[in-house]
Order: C-alpha cells, then structure tokens, then sequence
C-alpha cells in the first residue's frame, strides 16, 4: 500500500467486521520526537490469546471468503521498516487496541495521505458505528495543536437524515479538512 | 483548539433537507456498496469511495446510501461496486476505478441505464 491512511482504512474494517459499536481513532504527527503514531481502539468482539499469538501471521485470517489474512502483517511490515512497531492488545468480549508507530523522518516511511477523506469515508460508509477521531501535531518546536471529531452530537442532531445527504456530506468533509490543516498551519 | 463547525449549522442543513424531502416525489432509494477488504483498499477503493462521495456533493444527489464492506470474494475484479436501486436487483461492477465510479453514478445512479461493459456476470 503505498499511503499509511491506506493500511489505517484496512485495520480499521477488522474492528467493523469484529461488531464494534464504538472505534476511536487516533493520529499523532510529532515532529519533536520523530514519531507518527496511530491508535485505533474499538469495543467489538476482542481476540483470545491463540489468536492474538497468531495474529501477525499472514497465514491467519477470520475471513471466510479466502483463507489468508494480510491486513496487519503488512502494516506490521510497514512499521518495523521504519524503526517503528505494531502492538495489539485484546481482551474477549471487550475489544482491540492496534497501537503503530513510524519514525517520522524514516526515508522508507510512505505518505501518510489523505487523513481526512479516509476519515470521512469511514463515517459515511459505516453510519451505524460511533466514530471519534483525534488528531494532534506537534512542531519541531513543540508547538502542539490538537483536533478532536466526535460524530455524536451531529447524528443526535441530524436525526433520521442520512449523513449522505449532500450538504452534510459538505460540512462532514469540510469539518475534518478544516480541523486538520488548522493544526498544521494555526495561522 | 479548533472545533467542528457550529451544530446549529447542522441543524439548518436539516430543516433545508426535510423541507426538500416532503417536496420531491419518492424515487425509491439507492444503495451503493464499496469492497472495501485489503484487495479493494490495494486496488483503489479508497479513491472510487471518494469518487462516488464528490460526485452526491457536487451533483446534490439525494437519497443514496453509500456503505462500505469487507471482502467481497472477487479479488481479480477489485475494487467491486453494487448498486441497487429501489426494488430492482443488485448490480455489481468490477474493475470500478474512480473515472468509472463517476460514470456508474452519472448513468446508474442519476440516469437508470446500468454502465454494462463493468458488470461482473455472476
């Protein structure tokens, strides 16, 4: 995969397909420590210790349709060329926590991309979940600027409005677009 | 700290979406689902999602659902489509890149002429 957002879009459908009610999301671009991290916790079905041993193997997969799973290898993968790691905690019946690390300034690490449309697209296609979404930069300097999105208080708002109505879809896209690149550039 | 734009924003587009709701005629609704397993995501589904979620924005398409799924079993045919709209059956489209996505939505979606050189046989 050629973008880091990419492989945050591939996790994240695990916690989907594991009936997680609730998914947090978490970006932290820190430039002070040399780190890209991201956290994506959800509340759904967990993981026993079996298959929390296995789960990096490519060879495990809880799909039906092919018998091979590449998701969290890869990304693991993906990581660990860049000084960084994968870890996952889970605990049956409460949930995952895939925690990825990347050396910020690591010539092999790959973009991260398009944040706030991956974002987006996430929130749209998967209505029924309770998203949160946080993001903090922090400058060379130590400057830190966070943006925290909770999609909540919107759908108690909209109501039975569909968040694919086209001018929500606007206010949607121009909120994480605006909240992020404001982190980036206070100015 | 930046925050989300106002909710009483929201509630404007709300009351401007009900207002349009009870003026139209019920077209019955679309449902527009992207495979979006590691296959799909490798093939380009994230930017055929964007594509189908710019054209509803700039086009002000109504009442289209947009969902996203995991693997559909179809890897050589990535990233996958289906369309259903109202009570016809489901079509789904392979090879869907976002130029095509925009077609399916031009033609499919807003036109009702299914694009049929994409879709997968089943």
């Amino acid at each position: 995969m050629r973008e880091i957002t990419l492989h945050l879009l591939d996790i994240t459908e695990n916690s989907v397909s594991a009936n997680a009610k609730n998914i947090q999301i978490k970006v932290v671009e820190d430039l002070s420590k040399d780190l890209l991290q991201m956290v994506i916790q959800d509340d759904g079905k967990g993981m026993d210790a079996e298959t929390m041993a296995a789960i990096t193997d490519p060879f495990v997969t809880s799909r039906k349709t092919r018998k091979v799973g590449l998701g969290i290898p890869l990304f693991k993968e993906a990581a660990e060329a860049c000084n960084g790691d994968l870890n996952i905690s889970s605990e049956l019946g409460k949930g995952t926590c895939i925690d990825v690390r990347f050396q910020y300034s690591h010539i092999d690490r790959m973009p991260l991309g398009d944040l706030a449309g991956t974002v987006l697209s996430l929130i749209i296609a998967h209505a029924d979940i309770h998203w949160q979404f946080d993001y903090s930069y922090c400058s060379h300097e130590g400057d830190r600027n966070t943006f925290e999105f909770d999609d909540q208080p919107i759908k108690e708002t909209l109501g039975d409005i569909p968040l694919t109505e086209p001018a929500i879809l606007s206010f949607l896209r121009e909120s994480l677009y605006e909240g992020i690149s404001s982190c980036i550039n206070p100015n | 700290m930046p925050t989300i734009k106002s909710l009483d924003d929201l509630k404007r587009i709300r009351e401007e979406a009900l207002h349009k709701r009870q003026a139209k005629v019920d077209s019955g609704s679309i449902e527009i689902i992207v495979g979006m397993g590691t296959p799909g995501i490798a093939a380009g589904a994230r930017e055929t999602m964007k594509a189908i979620l710019d054209f509803i924005e700039k086009e002000s398409v109504n009442d289209v659902i947009v969902r996203q799924t995991g693997n559909i079993g179809l890897d050589s045919w990535e990233p996958i489509v289906q369309v259903m709209v109202g009570n016809n059956p489901r079509i789904t489209y392979g090879r869907v890149k976002a130029d095509v996505a925009r077609r399916i939505m031009r033609e499919h979606v807003l036109g009702g002429n299914p694009v049929k050189e994409f879709i997968i046989e089943q």
